[in-house]
C-alpha cells in the first residue's frame, strides 16, 4: 500500500485520537514543552540581548557564545545530561533552553543594532532618559526582529523536542520512535506530518505577529525598495549615511 | 581510556563518514543556492516568493523530514541519501537568503561601471559580482557548515551512520565517555571545516585580508543567526 495513504489512515483512525497516548494529548504535550522552553529562554535572553544592544557592550562575547552553543550537537547533549541527571523533564528542558538562547539573543541585539543611530540621538536630544529611549524608541523599533528571533527559536525548539522523544517523554516525537521500534512506517509518517504542520502553523503565527508589531510610523515611512543598498549619491538629496 | 584505544579505528572511521556526509550538503547546497539567490536579488517580483519558499523549507523540522523523505524520493528508510537530501534542503534554505543579501551588498555603481567597459552579464557575474559578494557568502556558508555538521547526528536515530551513533550507543550502555567522544568529534569536524572555509576565503579573496566593512559582515552574521539558527 502507498505509504502516504496508510499514513493518512493512521491519522484518521479514531483509536489514535483517544486516551493518554492520543493525538490531542501528544499535540498538547508538544505545545506545552515548547511554550515552557520559550518562556524561560525569553526571560533569560531578551533582556540580555536588549542590554547588549542598548549599551553596545558584550556583543563579541554574545556572538562567540552563540556560535559555540550552535556547534554543539543537541542529541549528544540531551543524552549526556539525561545520563548524568537522570530521566525526567528537567535535563532535556535545560538543553532546549540552551538551544533556544542563540536565536533569541541574536534577535534582540540585531533588532537594537538595526535602530538608526540618528533616531536615538533625536530621542535623547528632546530629553528622553535612557530608560525612555529603551522602552519608547528602541524596543518598539527593534520588536519585529526580536519576534523574529523568538520565531526561529520556536521552530528549533519544536523540532528538537521531537528528537528528544528518544528519551521517555511525551510529545509528537513519541509516535516517531514508537513507530520506528515496531517498523510501523505509517505511524512515523503520520506523526511527521503532524509535526511539520505544527511547525508551519507556528511559523505562520509568528510571521503574522512580526507584521503586526511594526510601528505605524515605520510602515508609513518605509520605502518600497526592500534591498539593503545605500541610495545612490546622485539620486539622493539627503546626505548619504555610510555604514560603519 | 581503554575503550578509546580499543575503538580508535571505529571512532576515526565514523568521524570520516560524518565529515563526508556533511561536506556533501554544504557544497551541493552552496552551488544550488548561488543562482537562486542571484535571481532573488535580480528580479524583485520573484524575490518575495523565493524567500518565502526557502523560509518554509527551513521551518520543516529535521527528524520528520528525515522520516518523510523516503516516501517522497522512493528510497529505503535507512538510506543515507534521505539525510543528505534533507540537509541539502536546509543548506539551500540558509544560503539562498544570504546569497541574495550578498549580491544586494554589491554597489550598483560598480556593476554599471563593469557594464560600461563592456562586460557581458555572464562575465560581470563571475569577475565582479561574485567576488564582491564573497565575504557575505563566506559568512553564510560558515553558518551552514556548523549547523549541517551538528544536525547530521540526528540522522543516527533512523540508522544513518554518523557520530550520533556514539550518542545512542553511549546512552544505552550508560557510558558517558562514548557520548563525549561523539560531541568532541562533532566539534572537531566543525572547527576543521570552519578553518578550511576561512582559509579558502583568504586564498580566493586576498583583497579581503582586512575586511572592508566589519559592520556589514557582522550584521549579515546576526541576520543569519536570527533567521536560520
Amino acid at each position: 500500500m502507498n505509504s502516504w495513504s496508510s499514513a493518512f489512515l493512521w491519522l484518521a483512525d479514531p483509536v489514535n485520537w483517544a486516551g493518554p497516548g492520543g493525538i490531542p494529548t501528544r499535540v498538547g504535550e508538544h505545545l506545552l514543552y515548547t511554550l515552557v522552553t520559550l518562556l524561560i529562554g525569553v526571560i533569560i535572553a531578551v533582556p540580555a540581548g536588549l542590554a547588549i544592544g542598548h549599551t553596545g557592550r558584550g556583543r563579541g562575547i554574545a556572538v562567540q557564545a552563540s556560535g559555540v552553543l550552535r556547534a554543539l550537537p543537541t542529541l549528544g547533549l540531551l543524552l549526556l545530561l539525561a545520563l548524568w541527571l537522570g530521566i525526567g523533564f528537567t535535563p532535556p528542558l535545560i538543553v532546549m533552553v540552551a538551544l533556544a538562547l542563540p536565536p533569541l539573543l541574536a534577535g534582540a541585539y540585531a533588532g537594537m543594532d538595526a535602530v538608526d543611530r540618528q533616531t536615538i540621538d533625536a530621542a535623547r536630544s528632546i530629553g528622553m532618559t535612557g530608560w525612555q529611549v529603551l522602552f519608547q524608541v528602541e524596543l518598539p523599533l527593534a520588536l519585529p526582529l526580536v519576534i523574529g528571533g523568538i520565531r526561529s527559536g520556536c521552530l528549533q525548539v519544536i523540532a528538537t523536542w521531537t528528537v528528544a522523544a528518544y528519551l521517555p517523554l511525551g510529545g509528537l516525537g513519541r509516535y516517531i520512535y514508537d513507530g520506528l521500534a515496531v517498523q510501523n512506517y505509517a505511524e512515523m509518517l503520520g506523526a511527521s506530518v503532524l509535526v511539520i504542520v505544527l511547525a508551519l502553523l507556528a511559523d505562520g503565527l509568528f510571521a503574522l505577529v512580526q507584521r503586526l508589531v511594526v510601528p505605524r510610523g515605520v510602515l508609513a515611512g518605509r520605502s518600497r525598495d526592500v534591498r539593503t543598498r545605500t541610495p545612490r549619491r546622485s539620486a539622493s538629496s539627503t546626505p548619504s549615511t555610510t555604514a560603519g | 581510556m581503554s575503550w578509546l584505544l580499543g575503538n580508535a579505528d571505529q571512532i576515526v572511521q565514523i568521524t570520516l563518514v560524518h565529515a563526508w556526509y556533511s561536506a556533501l550538503p554544504i557544497v551541493i547546497g552552496f552551488v544550488i543556492a548561488i543562482p537562486i539567490g542571484w535571481l532573488a536579488n535580480r528580479y524583485r517580483v520573484g524575490r518575495g516568493t523565493i524567500l518565502a519558499v526557502v523560509g518554509l523549507l527551513y521551518a520543516v523540522p529535521s527528524l520528520p523530514l528525515f522520516v518523510a523523505l523516503p516516501s517522497l524520493l522512493g528510497t529505503r528508510i535507512l538510506d543515507p541519501a534521505n539525510v543528505i537530501v534533507a540537509l541539502t534542503i536546509y543548506a539551500i534554505a540558509i544560503m539562498v537568503r544570504t546569497a541574495s543579501d550578498a549580491f544586494a551588498s554589491v554597489e550598483i555603481d560598480v556593476l554599471l561601471s563593469a557594464t560600461a567597459v563592456g562586460f557581458s552579464t555572464w562575465r560581470r557575474f563571475w569577475s565582479v559580482e561574485l567576488p564582491l559578494a564573497g565575504p557575505v557568502l563566506l559568512s553564510g556558508i560558515r553558518v551552514v557548515s556548523v549547523s549541517t555538521i551538528s544536525l547530521l547526528s540526528v540522522g543516527s536515530v533512523i540508522g544513518v551512520t554518523s557520530l550520533g551513533y556514539f550518542f545512542l550507543d553511549g546512552f544505552q550502555r550508560a557510558f558517558a565517555l562514548e557520548i563525549i567522544v561523539g560531541i568532541v568529534g562533532t566539534i572537531v569536524i566543525a572547527v576543521i571545516f570552519d578553518l578550511l572555509l576561512s582559509l579558502a576565503g583568504r586564498l580566493l579573496m586576498p583583497w579581503n585580508a582586512r575586511p572592508p566593512s566589519r559592520r556589514a559582515v557582522r550584521r549579515a552574521e546576526a541576520r543569519t543567526l536570527v533567521e536560520a539558527a
